[in-house]
């Protein structure tokens, strides 16, 4: 059997190219790796290597021979024992059979063929119901995610918390306050300040069975280990064909606290809720706080947790059940209104409320609905809270452009625009790095009063 | 223990007729699986990225054959060969490069990113040095269950600049995790000679601040990559931390099969195929010692090019991903 030699693609883009010089002749005997012959691309000159040993028959494309097609034949190879002499060149040497097989239609399928998308996982789950007369547990945040923490960490082994200060410290924030005395050093470890160092190695140790729960003592150090919270951990399943899951929660407190300056006041909700792979979530409250972290822990996938400084110290009720487990994706509508949604997570959550409030003693009817998990996003109860009241403010911590706000704003307007009465407004912080003078300060952060003026506004009462 | 440069010769104790025929079988099997990847990208069925491992095929050999079941690789894009080293099954693999239903990730990562839970083999990453704090985590986890394994991450000379190298580093050794971290070393990182990159180019000094024994070793013998793997190996295993095994290498392709490789010379590349290639330097072993004859080694031949072309066959008549592939493996269904 002779064998063919083509004209190779050298470039991801290349389809034809100059045979710029053959560096053998017919007769040559030529082994594997040898250089044949040098060929211009576009870009570059590149050598050619043969890929199979014999002896060059033909060569079937002369030297300075320009516009060859990829694939095409240039030489034919006789085999051990051929006579190179007797071979042919094949009758349609530019037409390699090869080729058939490569895909050549558009491989992107029209958008009306596709599958239906897995409606963004919230089914029709809600809160678990507390029974009538379960007692109440006033708890901080800040003792909620702890006692969170414990509980899995008592119900599965290899469930493990790492990061700065958090075992003999007991917490930058005291959030893992008391996990080192109970579980020891093995299961509650101090890292070194290596942020992207132990993203990695938490990703790792998920990847080879364990649940790693890794702090941020901000999720502003987590900039310089969101390349494993992206490439790493939340892109590995779907390159491993469903393979190589990574159950992993990354948390820590997000965005602002008081009078640190723009390195450590950011908000990443929309940066991390962008990213296919994770799960996003930013709990108000104290029974969200605990109920969403242990499903985060529980959950088989990479979760983003995004917790605030400033409300940890806060106090709510919890519910004093055995095993208390919310659902992921699910939003909750923390007050009933009926003249303009207000949407919001993380502290914002309590300004909402405090704005409808006010709004409310003007006689405007707020709904507040706290979006809890931002990947992914409980999108019908927003979109049925719209449909009702007909006006929607959008409120978030973070920078407006390419937010949160503007995805709802651009959910509910396709998906509910002939019931908007008003245009979607957004409420976010100024577009500006965060300034630590209190004056400016207050000036660049969203609070009350800007929701209350957003929903006067989108209610045309001003 | 101080890093120190191992420069003893090669020819201490070999192995027996066995070993030395498994690993020339073993790296043959690598370099026409390469040369056929070679070949199916120059015909347009693999796209993208394809970094070819010709040359560098003594590395992954030696370093496999000290290790036990249960304990798991990681590398980074340059993959092809550590795959084929796991047992993983090159149709799989070059189904994967051609984007097909029957690849490792049914056509979902390609060249870069196969893995194996089976074969513990936990990628083919594209991210420079990614591996090496990965692969660390492994090593954690080993110790965490207190399983007795160990992992290997393999990363070269480009990747041994990478900050989280050097974090990863200072984790392994503070923490004691089985880990050997092989360099390899193959003077390049895409068209950057090391002396140009690096202040210190004796890469197996690099964690000699973190207390982390090193060694230089010759990747291009096999057996002196098994007999230093298999002391790192040990080291690792029996709970005394990380071990660093730079192997000096060379790759004879190019950084990806778009790059035309202007940095060095053809006679520098021909220099070290013609003395100094892995599988030439077995093959004469297998002779000179008279464990095979020429023939019997054309048998081995046309066994191994029997399989790699079944592969490319395989890669080419598996059907692409069905349309509805698009949306599955984002995440594990709760």
């Amino acid at each position: 059997m002779s064998i063919e030699v083509l004209m190779p693609a050298l470039s991801p883009t290349m389809e034809e190219g100059t045979l710029a010089k053959w560096l053998i002749k017919e007769g040559d005997s030529v082994e594997s790796g040898d250089v044949i012959a040098e060929i211009e691309t576009d870009k570059a000159t590149m050598e050619v290597e043969a890929v199979e040993e014999g002896v060059v028959a033909k060569l079937l494309v002369a030297e300075g021979t320009e516009g060859v097609k990829v694939n095409a034949a240039i030489a034919i190879l006789a085999e051990d024992g051929e006579d190179p002499a007797n071979l042919d060149a094949p009758k349609a040497a530019a037409e390699p059979a090869e080729a058939e097989a490569a895909p050549a239609e558009d491989p992107t399928p029209a958008l009306d063929e596709r599958p239906a998308q897995m409606a963004a996982n919230v089914a029709s789950v809600s809160d678990p119901d507390v029974p009538e007369g379960t007692a109440m547990k006033e708890t901080t945040v800040r003792d909620a995610l702890r006692d969170a923490m414990a509980e899995e960490m008592r119900l599965d082994d290899t469930v493990f918390v790492m990061g700065e200060e958090v075992a003999e410290y007991q917490g930058a924030y005291k959030v893992t306050r008391g996990l080192l005395d109970e579980f020891g050093p093995k299961r509650v470890v101090d890292t070194p300040i290596t942020e992207h160092g132990f993203a990695g190695l938490g990703v790792g140790a998920a990847f080879n069975g364990l649940k790693p729960i890794v702090e941020f003592m901000t999720f502003n150090f987590a900039m310089q280990a969101i390349d494993h919270i992206i490439n790493s951990a939340a892109k590995t399943l779907y390159m491993s064909g469903g393979q190589m899951g990574c159950p992993i929660v990354f948390r820590g407190p997000n965005g602002a606290a008081s009078r640190v300056g723009a390195q450590h006041s950011q908000d990443y909700s929309a940066w991390y809720a962008n990213v296919p792979g994770l799960k996003v979530i930013a709990p108000y409250d104290a029974a969200d706080a605990k109920g969403l972290l242990k499903a985060a822990i529980r959950d088989p996938n990479p979760v983003v947790f995004l917790e605030h400084e400033l409300i940890y110290g806060e106090s709510f009720d919890v519910p004093d059940v055995e095993d208390w487990v919310l659902p992921i994706g699910k939003a909750k509508v923390r007050r009933e209104g009926t003249d303009v949604t207000l949407t919001a997570h993380s502290r914002m959550v309590g300004f909402a409320l405090e704005a409808a409030d006010i709004l409310a003693e003007e006689g405007i009817s707020a709904e507040v609905i706290d979006l809890r998990t931002l990947r992914p996003l409980d999108t019908d109860t927003v979109v049925q809270s719209v449909k009702k009241t007909n006006r929607i403010v959008c409120a978030e911590e973070g920078w407006g452009r390419m937010g949160v706000g503007a995805e709802i704003a651009a959910v509910v307007t396709a998906e509910a625009f002939d019931y908007l009465d008003a245009p979607p407004v957004r409420v976010h912080q100024e577009d500006v790095p965060l300034p630590y003078a209190g004056n400016l300060e207050k000036l660049s952060l969203p609070g009350t009063a800007d929701i209350v003026k957003a929903a006067k506004a989108v209610c045309y009462a001003e | 223990m101080a890093a120190k440069r191992n420069t003893k010769s090669s020819a201490a104790k070999g192995a027996g007729k066995d070993e030395l025929l498994k690993y020339y079988r073993d790296m043959l099997m690598m370099r026409r699986f390469e040369e056929k990847a070679g070949q199916l990208y120059g015909m347009g069925l693999i796209a993208g990225f394809c970094h070819l491992y010709i040359g560098q095929e003594a590395v992954v050999t030696g370093i496999q054959a000290a290790m036990e079941e249960g304990d798991q690789v990681i590398t980074g894009y340059r993959d092809h060969a550590h795959m084929l080293a796991c047992g993983m099954d090159p149709n799989g693999v070059m189904a994967e490069l051609t984007g097909r239903e029957g690849g490792y990730s049914r056509g979902k990562g390609g060249s870069m990113h196969m893995f194996s839970r089976e074969k513990n083999f936990y990628g083919g990453h594209g991210i420079v040095g990614a591996q090496v704090a990965l692969g660390t985590g492994l090593a954690f986890a080993d110790r965490y269950k207190d399983n007795k394994k160990v992992a290997v991450a393999y990363f070269g000379d480009g990747a041994a600049n990478q900050g989280q190298v050097y974090e990863s580093f200072n984790m392994a050794k503070l923490w004691d995790l089985p880990v050997i971290y092989v360099i390899e070393n193959n003077q390049y990182a895409m068209g950057t000679a090391v002396k140009r990159a690096s202040s210190e180019t004796h890469l197996y000094k690099r964690g000699a601040s973190f207390g982390i024994p090193g060694e230089e070793v010759d990747g291009m013998d096999v057996e002196a990559v098994k007999r230093a793997a298999a002391k790192a190996v040990k080291h690792a295993r029996d709970g005394k931390g990380p071990f660093i095994l730079e192997m000096k290498t060379y790759r004879y392709r190019g950084h990806s099969m778009s790059d035309p490789a202007k940095y060095r010379t053809r006679e520098e590349v021909d220099d070290i195929r013609s003395h100094h290639d892995p599988i030439d330097l077995i093959k004469k072993r297998l002779i000179e010692g008279k464990h095979a004859s020429e023939e019997d080694l054309k048998e081995i031949d046309k066994e191994v090019k029997k399989i790699v072309a079944d592969a490319a066959q395989f890669a080419k008549d598996s059907p692409e991903p069905d349309p509805s592939e698009l949306y599955t493996d984002v995440l594990v269904e709760v």
